[in-house]
């Protein structure tokens, strides 16, 4: 086993635990944003780790490039779904 | 290390499918919508493993598909469940 293949086992190691408390927030977290929190953010550095341990595997250059911009994208997307299910709650149920 | 990519891959999917439980729970029509936002992240972190593991690099454009659907999928939610002129009335206050 190569140090890249170490590297990469670490890594993707690191982001299944992510996605594991992802769900665990998910399923275990009391109220919705709460969830919306564990949800949005654990999951994402999962996928970040994920990416981060597959990039010694990409293929060179474009392939790595591709890897990060799909991870950027989802940031991306996420953050804004996050803002903006959050601002609809918040709407609907205006706290105490 | 393909063995390895393949069960990381077959891991997340469990946490994901586990995870839909809460579109049974609820309680609120969001905690679902959560949830398939979950499984549009985990589905692209296993996409990308099975394209490393497999070496089939069309899997990774389906990830980037997936990425585009999952946002979509709860903007057409949020404006689908928010009444349009509250929207409306805001903007006009700001």
């Amino acid at each position: 086993m190569s140090v890249a293949d170490l590297f990469s086992v670490a890594a993707i190691s690191g982001g299944l635990f992510f996605f594991l408390a992802g769900t665990v927030g998910l399923l275990r977290f009391p109220d919705s944003l709460t969830r919306l929190h564990a949800l949005t953010k654990a999951d994402n550095l999962g996928l970040g780790l994920v990416v981060l341990g597959l990039l010694p595997h990409a293929g060179g250059l474009l392939g790595s490039l591709k890897l990060v911009a799909v991870w950027l994208l989802v940031l991306l997307g996420s953050a804004t779904v996050a803002q903006i299910i959050a601002h609809a709650l918040r709407h609907r149920e205006p706290s105490p | 290390m393909t063995e390895f990519l393949l069960a990381a891959a077959g891991f997340i999917l469990l946490t994901v499918a586990v995870g839909l439980v809460r579109i049974l729970a609820g309680p609120a029509n969001v905690d679902r919508t959560m949830a398939a936002q979950l499984l549009g992240t985990g589905g692209i972190a296993s996409l990308l493993l099975v394209a490393a593991a497999t070496g089939a690099r069309g899997a990774e454009d389906v990830a980037l598909g997936l990425a585009l659907l999952a946002a979509f999928a709860s903007v057409a939610f949020v404006n689908s469940a928010s009444p349009s002129h509250d929207d409306d009335q805001e903007q006009a206050d700001r």
